[in-house]
Parts: C-alpha cells; structure tokens; sequence
C-alpha cells in the first residue's frame, strides 16, 4: 500500500473539489447538449496560457478571460439564426486553437510545458493552487446553485423560461462564464484535452440512477470524485499518468454502470389508467 | 356588436395594433389588430402555415415584430402552452417535478391541478414515457398552476383523440368560468371551435374574418359565417370567404373550383 504523500493529499484535495463542482455544471451540460461548447472552451484556453506568458500575467486569469470572451462571442454569434450553433462553434473551437499554437511559437520556454497544459499535472499541485481552486470552485458551485430554478427551466424550455420570466440571456450567459470557470480550474486537474470528459462522463453515468435533476447532479459529483480517488491510485499503483488516469477511472464507471444489470431505466412507472 | 368584456369598460389584457411579423424577409402575419379581454376566450383559427403561432409568439415576446404595437396590460401573468415541448430522456423528471420546476407550490396543489385536467394517474411517472394527450394536459396542469390572467393555449387538442378533444375544449371553458382567466387558443381545426368561445379570429397571414358566437344567431352576415350552432358543445364554423390565398398567401379572387379552405376538406 503505498503512503499517501503531501503531494498526493493536496491531488486528492484538488481533484475531488473539482469533482464536485463538475458534476451540477456537467449535468447541465449533458443536458442541454452543450458538449462541444466545453471543449471549445478547453480548446480557446491554450490561448489564454499561450497570452498569459506573453505578456507575463497570471494564467488562471488570461485563461479564464478568453474563455469568457470565447463563451461571450459564441452568445452574440448565437443571436443571428443563420448558422448553426455546433458549425459557430466548430469555427470558434478551432479558431482558438491554431491562435493558441501560433502564441505559443512566439512565448519562449512554454513547448516543454505544453505538455503539462494538455494532459494537466494533478502531482504538481501547489499549496498556491489549491487555495485558487478552492476559491474559484466555490463560488462556481454557488453560482450554479443560485442558477439551478431558471437554468432548470430553460433546460426544458428556452420559450416556455422565457414567457415564464426567466431572464433567458442573462442566465445562459451566466452558466456560459460558470462552465469557463470551471475549465480554466480543471484544466490542471486533467489538462485541456480531457476537460470536458470530467463534466461529462459522471453525469452521463449518473443519468443511469438518477430519478430527478438534483439527484442526477449529486451523483455526478460523487461519481467525479470515485474517478478521482480511482485514477490516483492506480497512477501511484502503477505510474500511469494521473489526468489521463482519473479520465479512464470515470469511463470504466460509466462502462460499469451501463453494463450492471439491475436497475435499467425503463418506463415502467407509468401506472394503469384508473 | 360588443363583445362580453368589452361592455364593462375593462382594458384588454393583450392588445395588438398593425401587428406584422416578418421571418427571412417573408411577410407571415400582416397588420393584425387583436384584443383579449377579462375573462374573454379568443379562438384563432387558420389553416397550416397562415401565422397562428407567429402571431401568438410576437404577443407573448418570443419573436420581434417589424411593425405595430403589443400592448400586455400591467402585472399580466401568462399561462403559456407552447404547440410542441419534447423534454430530452437525458433528463431525468417526473411530471410531479416538472409541475413544480417554476412553481413553488404545494404537492396538493399539484394534485388539484392535475386532477382539473384529468392526469392524476401520471403524477409520479417520468415526463418522457407519457403519452402525446397526456402531455397536453400536463402542460395545461402547468399552466394553470401559475394562476394565470390569461392562458395562451397553442393548439392544446393535439395529440388527445377525438373523444378527448371535445373535452379537453370544454374543460378549458370550465376552467376561464372556475377561474376567470381569458384564453387565447389556437385551434387548426375548423369544426371544433367551442360553443364557449367569445371569439374566433380566423387567420391566414391577415385577419380573413372574426365572429363571435354569441351575436352569430341574430346577425345575417355572421349567420352566413357560422352557419348553425350544433347541439353537444361543438359549433360548426362553416366557411366561406370572399377572397382567397394563392400558394405564397396573397389574397386572390376566389374561383369556382375552390369552396373550402384546407382545413375544411379534412
């Protein structure tokens, strides 16, 4: 059994705060089949790292900002109805990204932390960085729970919201800058490339128990941190890389939850007429 | 000619003037003038694609309109049907939840308004697994627990067979005479304008025509409109136009080969 070091402690801080807050948010993102729209934002903050050593400024800061602007424009471009979003956001993902490798010839020293950036480095986290996404984690669950009512209700019906009186813009635009909070925050817990899977792939589990909205968000955020508890043994069990690990430990939940038989989702609750 | 509501001196509670809506650059509805009153229900009738829904979507705010005016009467609260609501399986949500989503209401309350409309056996059930007609009287349930002064009903026969359909018509007349609320409705069907409506509006891109069912018996012109009132709640609205619509909807002269609208021949 190997002895849980300082470093591993504050992985397991981190991954598990990070767990908790991705399970509401994905499940709104598995919800309204916004999927893409974090990965575009995932994709758009290798911009943000790429400015931030440019021009020497904090990076959760550069990277939250183009996130945000990204997130911004994409509820702008949304307005006009002549383009659909996925092709909106295909255009923004990718825009982003060749900007972000274009910066990133230009900023010295960052090819060797490139790596770091894509796949995260969960071992490396900091006293300094903790305490960041304690911060930023928090008030993105306080956000997304002062949210839940209207953005549950837009879930099911953007007209239905807004003749109900949900401001529909400004709420949309809210959960948008929460979801790029959240991104610039795990994208050191598993890097830019497997951001999203961390929203997802719990939610998406959870879906296969879960009887009500809070019950499916509480589950993601408990299936969240089984994966990161999972993925972090096995990377010490095994030295496999820790990101990637804690990615593979929720797919396997989802494979498992799917496959178990037993409690299917089937439409039987539907009573008898009487 | 008044209508009921309009005699005690009441303020509309939705009004349109000049009300038109254009959508990529085509006209869909035109210079349409439009009031509902207190207590008052207003049937909208049309064939396919004349712009019902347009025009109930520019009054309520959910598409901007090029030209006129939408005038809502102060602290209005909207109990709103929309035509088609398919709530993704991704979503875990059981009627009883998605009653209460923007509602803070009581669990009896929920009960008693789905006993109204007469869903109670779904309660519990997921909203995904009910069927089309039980929807529509969930999504009636919904609207009322939000104690409207107005109920914007788009199509709420559709899906329900045609034994409900009569019901559901004279439910929603029971409902506007228990709770005093005005309806706006929007029915595709010419035959099943309710006995209750205190107008109907027919539409195809502008107003063709309004009646009002009270005044039908004693006015020739309405007469000739209307036809007669059958017995059992349904009025038969027959109808003959003087004019009617080419394919792009512009108003044409009428020929010999074409006595009905389309929704008559079905």
């Amino acid at each position: 059994m190997p002895i849980l070091d300082d470093f591993m402690l504050r992985a397991l801080a981190a991954g598990t705060a990070v767990a908790v807050v991705a399970g509401p948010l994905g499940s709104f993102i598995v919800w309204r089949r916004m999927a893409y729209f974090g990965d575009t934002l995932a994709h758009s903050s290798l911009l943000g790292i790429a400015l931030g050593f440019l021009f020497n400024l904090g990076l959760n800061w550069t990277v939250m900002a183009v996130c945000a602007a990204v997130a911004l424009l994409l509820a702008i471009l949304q307005r006009q109805r002549r383009l659909a979003t996925d092709t909106l956001l295909g255009v923004l993902a990718h825009s982003a990204l060749a900007l972000g490798l274009v910066a990133v010839a230009f900023a010295e020293g960052l090819r060797v932390d490139l790596m770091g950036y894509l796949f995260g480095d969960i071992l490396a986290i900091a006293n300094r960085d903790l305490a960041w996404i304690y911060a930023s984690g928090g008030l993105a669950l306080l956000g997304i729970l002062g949210l839940w009512r209207p953005l549950l209700c837009m879930t099911i019906d953007e007209e239905l919201a807004k003749v109900e009186g949900v401001p529909v813009i400004w709420v949309n635009i809210a959960q948008m800058l929460l979801v790029a909070v959240i991104i610039a925050v795990a994208m050191k817990i598993v890097g830019i490339l497997l951001v999203t899977a961390l929203m997802i792939i719990p939610a998406a589990t959870a879906r296969r128990f879960a009887a009500s909205p809070e019950q499916m968000a509480l589950l993601a955020s408990l299936i969240g941190c089984l994966a990161v508890v999972g993925g972090l043994s096995a990377s010490l069990q095994w030295d496999t890389p820790a990101g990637p690990s804690i990615v593979a430990a929720a797919a396997v939940a989802f494979v498992v939850a799917y496959a178990l038989p037993g409690r299917v989702y089937r439409p039987t609750t539907r009573p008898s007429r009487t | 000619m008044l209508m009921r509501s309009e005699r005690s001196g009441d303020q509309p509670l939705i009004e349109a003037r000049g009300l038109s809506v254009c959508v990529n650059g085509h006209d869909i509805i035109n210079d349409i003038d439009l009031a509902i009153f207190p207590g008052q229900i207003v049937t909208l009738i049309g064939p396919n694609g004349a712009g019902k829904t347009t025009l109930v979507r520019a009054l309520l705010g959910l598409v901007p309109y090029r030209q006129g005016k939408v005038m809502l009467a102060r602290g209005l609260k909207i109990g709103y049907m929309p035509q088609r609501l398919r709530i993704d399986p991704i979503v875990p949500l059981t009627v009883q939840r998605f009653l209460t989503l923007n509602n803070r209401v009581a669990r009896a309350e929920v009960r008693h308004a789905l006993r109204e409309v007469g869903a109670s056996h779904v309660e519990s059930a997921p909203v995904q697994v009910i069927s089309g007609g039980e929807f529509q009287r969930v999504l009636l349930a919904r609207a009322l627990l939000r104690d409207p002064t107005v109920l914007v009903l788009d199509e709420p026969a559709q899906g329900v067979d045609v034994a409900g359909q009569g019901e559901l018509y004279k439910l929603i007349a029971a409902i506007r005479d228990r709770r005093g609320c005005a309806v706006l409705m929007i029915s595709q069907d010419l035959h099943l304008v309710m006995e209750a409506a205190d107008s109907v509006i027919c539409l195809n891109h502008h107003v063709c025509c309004t009646g009002l069912p009270e005044a039908v018996s004693r006015h020739p012109e309405y007469l000739k409109l209307f036809g007669a009132l059958r017995p059992g709640g349904l009025a038969i609205y027959t109808h003959h136009h003087d004019h009617q619509h080419n394919l792009h909807g512009c108003v044409v002269p009428l020929s010999d080969n074409r006595g009905n609208t389309d929704a008559d021949s079905r």
